[in-house]
């Protein structure tokens, strides 16, 4: 009892740190109805950069502070460069045009910062508590009590602040939102430079737990059957996503997996995700498409 | 008038393109031998690498420079990107096969695994033969049924026998380790699961109980292994993992509360750009290596003296000069050289063509008088291949990570290669079943 | 007949593969030549190698890719999955049935991907669009597991990689780069005619139909459903020939990991980049994916080699691959092939500016 304990608390605070990156892609979607394959680029990227400038020896908050706003400055090429041009187009091209962005932001990280591998200290040690006789881990807790701040700073931001409500409303209605005299391009800038912020603080705990390299950009293959189950415009989706996938990974592929030969998490979220699409088409908390002839 | 410009530009642009695309006319090298680079400098696995192409270019330009060549013989190299994909890696490979202005190719090293196993048949037809140091098919040991294919110094089978005589060591005996657990917690490829065959055969001999964990690539999630690990606690985790996968682990382990101190990585998990992102964690790791780390061996002196502080050297970072990959690299070149020379003094002072490459890979003696000569001692095992072996050494030395440096425990660890040898000959011969090819007679041709 | 088709996008129905063929047949005829005759007697092993094979075997790969996201609108990032699928199933025909022909082990590959592909198509008709791209990658690292983990599917090699069985056609050996080359440009020049025919009968119709507004089609009665299962199943027929030749007149070995999601994302670029909806596109966009880096490649080595580091140059090389790509989709979203449809009427009216 114990074991499957640790194992579902374990699993889902993993998940956490899916949710972690998953909300980048969420901020992104609801302003701008694109899904940004980019997204793990930017965390590499971001995670890079602040691991660069903390080599160099600046401080901690320095380094920080320096990195949103090389995010900052990033988004707003970005959205000059790639979004402007791309506007109205399919999703699909959308899609695509962010897989090239991706490239060249890797492409730039690795060319700018180098390819060796570094490690990411935040000073959290990742040694296990107890709990009982339950055991857990301390940096995971960390990571699953940056994600609440992060989700509360969020929902702040998005009720309370005028910058959010014009997001929430860009997202209801694009075309009444600019009739209102809404700036779309400057609320893509500011959706973009959250979501590049929102990924710095991935990266980082992501770099923590396993050293700032390249596959980093990868775990953006994890946040998407978390976005499917949580739904692609809720923020609060993506964290009962990720808790989800996390601990439905984690079980499965200690009591499933074993049966059938072990190393099932590639798939498994995606089989999960699939099975919920076909109860829930549009996840637990999207929005519902509504098709007219 | 924007316009045009721009299409100028761009026709321009493309001419240019398609006239570096043709063969460029260069001068013609005469008495040059050619090392063609397969390189991935890009990519998921760039960090292990770049140190290792550092490695073999500094010490083909200590050759050229300060030795002059390979009894006269000047080498030329150039680099190809494979980015450890199979289709680049051929395309490089077809690239080069021809030599470079006429400077022909000796040994062909793929440099990744995809390669290797997509070259091997091209390569034995081509009959240029491949260098697949401490990875590649590990029945290609048997030379009479892979006469193209050389995993030398250290196979992946040797490598799991090193690691069990090891073991042995530590625990006080080959009868010690009987009821003991050993976990392998491997990534999930082709190459992750080339230990399990030995691994069973030595749990059968010996008696230990042993245990297979998977990894799904890339690995960046290992919660649930560790958790089975901690679960089955094993007496030692042997740790086969490649790339990110392996920090992880080690970090994962950590939080799990596994002693680091008793997870012995293999050769592919055993170096600096492994256990620095681990951080903390890493103190105590060990890992088994056939080249071990450290920037003290008297080839390093003379690589020191004539080509880093000269500011020639391949290394961008200098920390890495005498890290594992680094290495591996010097290693790696040193016995296609050797192997050259060996050629040499059979069919001539001159650049050797892949036939007369086999054949100096073939008669490979790299004895300790000869190591001690080229500043290899303790750095590299002695060789010795033979038609029927193209592995020749089977031996590594275990070293501990101390937070900054590499510490060796050992000297070096000898694997048990009279056991398996009946499973690798076994499997060759499946091989030449398969493919019908007739093996060649060893005893003949000595 | 063809004087009310202003009313749909030029580029989607009509390839200039058919203009050609209606207005110049004998170009392509003259192509076609070319490509058996002269090139295996002119070509070297690096062109036939590490050129034009692959270039084939994706332009085949991005066919199928667009019948199904191009012509039907099912977007698909698994196609890498389903060449797995070919490739294993075509080894393991040639393996386990002694004396089957290598057609009709190509054929069979190509039947069991299409079946598998039916399987993965069935949740399209609940899960549309962008959703459909998910179930899609489920298929892909389904698949890339099976592959990896049962030892059966590679004869328990160790290696984990399947190797080119013997290739021969009523007798003659095709091991050797022009042999397979020509083994890879039938099957392509067969597929590629049965394609075209395809998409311009009513099957093509229903398909596009289906891409356009699929519920304005079921209206009008088109069995949606089962023709997005066809859809699948004849893509994935496509994607299976074109992994089986991938594997063996290509790489010569493949394993689970030749098939992975950048294999996919790659196949995807093709098409987009060439045109989706166009059959010459695929061969514009292969031609474009696999070539370009060979040619930056070049051009780096020779223009900045010695001065630039290596790994610099590889990844500027990367850079200006996304560059393009996204230049690309901003310049021409209907792809390549519209790009050069455009410029062939420029040409034609030249020197008249309209």
């Amino acid at each position: 009892m114990t074991f499957f304990l640790e194992t579902l608390i374990g699993g889902l605070l993993a998940g956490t740190m899916y949710s972690l990156v998953a909300i980048g892609f969420v901020l992104i979607y609801k302003a701008s109805g694109v899904f940004n394959f980019a997204q793990g680029a930017m965390l590499l990227f971001a995670a890079l950069t602040f691991v660069s400038l903390q080599e160099q020896g600046l401080p901690f908050a320095l380094a920080l502070l320096l990195t949103v706003a090389v995010m900052a400055l990033g988004a707003i090429a970005i959205e000059r460069a790639v979004l402007r041009p791309l506007v109205n187009r399919s999703q699909i091209t959308l899609f695509m045009a962010t897989l090239g962005l991706s490239f060249v932001i890797e492409g730039l990280a690795q060319g700018l910062m180098g390819a060796q591998v570094r490690a990411l200290d935040l000073g959290i040690d990742d040694v296990p508590l107890f709990i009982g006789e339950v055991m857990v881990s301390q940096f995971d807790l960390v990571a699953a009590a940056t994600a609440a701040v992060l989700v509360t700073v969020l929902a702040l931001l998005f009720n309370s602040t005028r910058i959010g409500v014009s997001l929430r409303a860009v997202a209801d209605d694009t075309r009444a939102a600019l009739s209102v005299g809404i700036d779309l391009n400057r609320i893509w800038q500011i959706v973009w430079a959250a979501a590049g912020i929102v990924g710095l603080v991935a990266g980082l705990l992501w770099g923590a737990r396993q050293g700032v390299q390249f596959s980093l950009s990868l775990v953006v293959l994890k946040a998407l059957p978390v976005l499917i189950i949580g739904g692609f415009t809720s923020i609060g989706g993506a964290i009962v996503g990720g808790l989800i996938v996390g601990a439905a990974e984690n079980l499965a592929e200690v009591y499933i997996g074993a049966h059938i030969g072990g190393g099932i998490t590639p798939w498994f979220a995606y089989v999960l995700a699939l099975a919920f699409l076909y109860i829930r088409p549009a996840g637990l908390f999207g929005e519902r498409a509504i098709e007219r002839v | 008038m924007r316009k045009s410009l721009r299409r100028s530009i761009a026709g321009a642009l493309l001419a240019l393109g398609a006239s570096s695309a043709l063969p460029v006319t260069a001068q013609a090298a005469a008495n040059e031998q050619f090392f063609p680079l397969a390189t991935y400098r890009v990519g998921a696995y760039a960090s292990s690498g770049i140190p290792v192409w550092a490695g073999m270019i500094d010490y083909l330009r200590y050759i050229n420079e300060v030795e002059g060549g390979i009894n006269g013989v000047k080498l030329v190299w150039q680099e190809c990107e494979t980015e450890w994909t199979a289709e680049k890696g051929i395309e490089c490979y077809e690239r080069f096969k021809n030599g470079l202005n006429g400077a022909p190719v000796a040994v062909y090293q793929p440099n990744g695994a995809p390669a290797a196993y997509a070259l091997a048949d091209k390569a034995a037809a081509d009959k240029i033969p491949l260098i697949t140091l401490g990875y590649g098919r590990t029945e290609a040991t048997d030379g009479s049924v892979f006469p193209y294919n050389f995993p030398v110094m250290l196979t992946f089978y040797s490598e799991a026998s090193a690691v069990v005589n090891y073991i042995a060591e530590r625990e006080g005996g080959f009868d010690k380790l009987k009821g003991k657990k050993i976990a392998t917690v491997y990534h999930d490829s082709a190459y992750g699961r080339e230990t399990q065959g030995p691994l069973a055969l030595l749990a059968e001999k010996y008696g230990f109980e042993n245990l297979q964990i998977p990894v799904a690539d890339p690995g960046n999630e290992q919660s649930a292994q560790w958790r089975q690990v901690r679960q089955a606690k094993p007496d030692w985790v042997f740790l086969r993992t490649w790339g990110v996968s392996t920090p992880v682990a080690i970090k994962t382990a950590a939080r799990f509360g596994f002693p680091v101190e008793r997870i012995v990585g293999d050769i592919w998990a055993s170096s600096d750009e492994d256990v620095l992102p681990a951080g903390e964690a890493g103190k105590g790791y060990l890992a088994l290596t056939p080249y071990p780390g450290g920037a003290g061996f008297e080839i390093h002196r003379k690589i020191k003296e004539h080509i880093l502080d000269k500011g020639k050297s391949d290394l961008k970072d200098p920390k890495s000069f005498g890290s594992v990959y680094y290495n591996s690299g010097l290693v790696n070149a040193a016995i296609a050289v050797e192997a050259i020379r060996a050629g040499q003094a059979k069919f001539g002072q001159r650049p050797l063509t892949g036939d007369e490459g086999r054949w100096g890979l073939e008669h490979l003696n790299v004895d300790e008088a000869r190591l001690k000569a080229i500043g290899f001692a303790g750095l590299m095992q002695p060789l010795r291949l033979s038609c029927s072996d193209h592995e020749g050494g089977g031996a590594a030395k275990v070293q501990q990570w101390d937070g900054a440096k590499w510490n060796l425990l050992t000297d070096w660890v000898q694997a048990d290669r009279q056991t398996l040898r009946p499973l690798i000959e076994a499997k060759a011969a499946a091989y030449a079943k398969e493919k019908g090819v007739t093996p060649r007679d060893c005893r003949a041709e000595q | 007949m063809t004087t009310l088709s202003h009313s749909l996008p030029a580029a989607h129905d009509s390839a200039p593969v058919e203009l050609l063929r209606r207005r110049l047949p004998w170009a392509l005829l003259a192509l076609l030549a070319v490509a058996f005759g002269l090139v295996p007697w002119l070509g070297n092993d690096y062109w036939l190698n590490a050129i034009l094979i692959p270039f084939l075997v994706l332009s085949l790969a991005g066919l199928g890719l667009n019948l199904l996201t191009g012509y039907t609108g099912q977007t698909s990032v698994g196609a890498a999955g389903f060449m797995a699928v070919g490739a294993f199933a075509t080894y393991g025909l040639l393996l386990r049935v002694p004396g089957l022909p290598l057609p009709l082990a190509l054929a069979g590959g190509g039947a069991i991907a299409a079946g598998v592909g039916f399987l993965f198509g069935i949740p399209s008709n609940r899960i549309k669009g962008f959703y459909l791209m998910v179930t899609t990658l489920a298929a892909q690292f389904f698949l890339e597991w099976v592959f990896t983990k049962f030892p059966w599917f590679y004869n328990y090699a160790s290696s984990g990689t399947i190797s080119a069985p013997r290739l021969e056609v009523f007798g003659h050996d095709l091991h050797s780069p022009t042999g397979r080359y020509l083994l890879t440009l039938s099957c392509v020049v067969l597929l590629t005619w049965v394609a075209v025919n395809l998409v311009r009968s009513q099957t093509g119709r229903n398909w596009m139909a289906i891409r356009d507004m699929d519920t304005a089609a079921a209206v009008i009665g088109i069995p949606v459903d089962r023709y997005k299962r066809l859809a699948f199943a004849v893509s994935s027929f496509y994607l299976g020939v074109a992994g089986a030749l991938w594997a063996f007149a290509y790489l010569g070995t493949a394993s689970a990991g030749s098939f992975d999601i950048n294999r996919s994302f790659q196949i995807l670029f093709i098409i987009i980049i060439g045109g989706m909806g166009s059959i010459a596109g695929n061969f514009v966009g292969a031609a474009f994916i696999s070539l370009l880096p060979l040619l930056l490649n070049y051009a780096g080595q020779n223009l900045l080699g010695g001065s630039v580091d290596a790994g610099q140059l590889q990844n500027l090389q990367k850079i200006i691959f996304g560059v393009l790509i996204i230049a690309f989709l901003i310049k021409e979203p209907e792809g390549l092939i519209r790009l050069l449809g455009n410029l062939r009427e420029r040409l034609a009216r030249w020197p008249l500016r309209f």
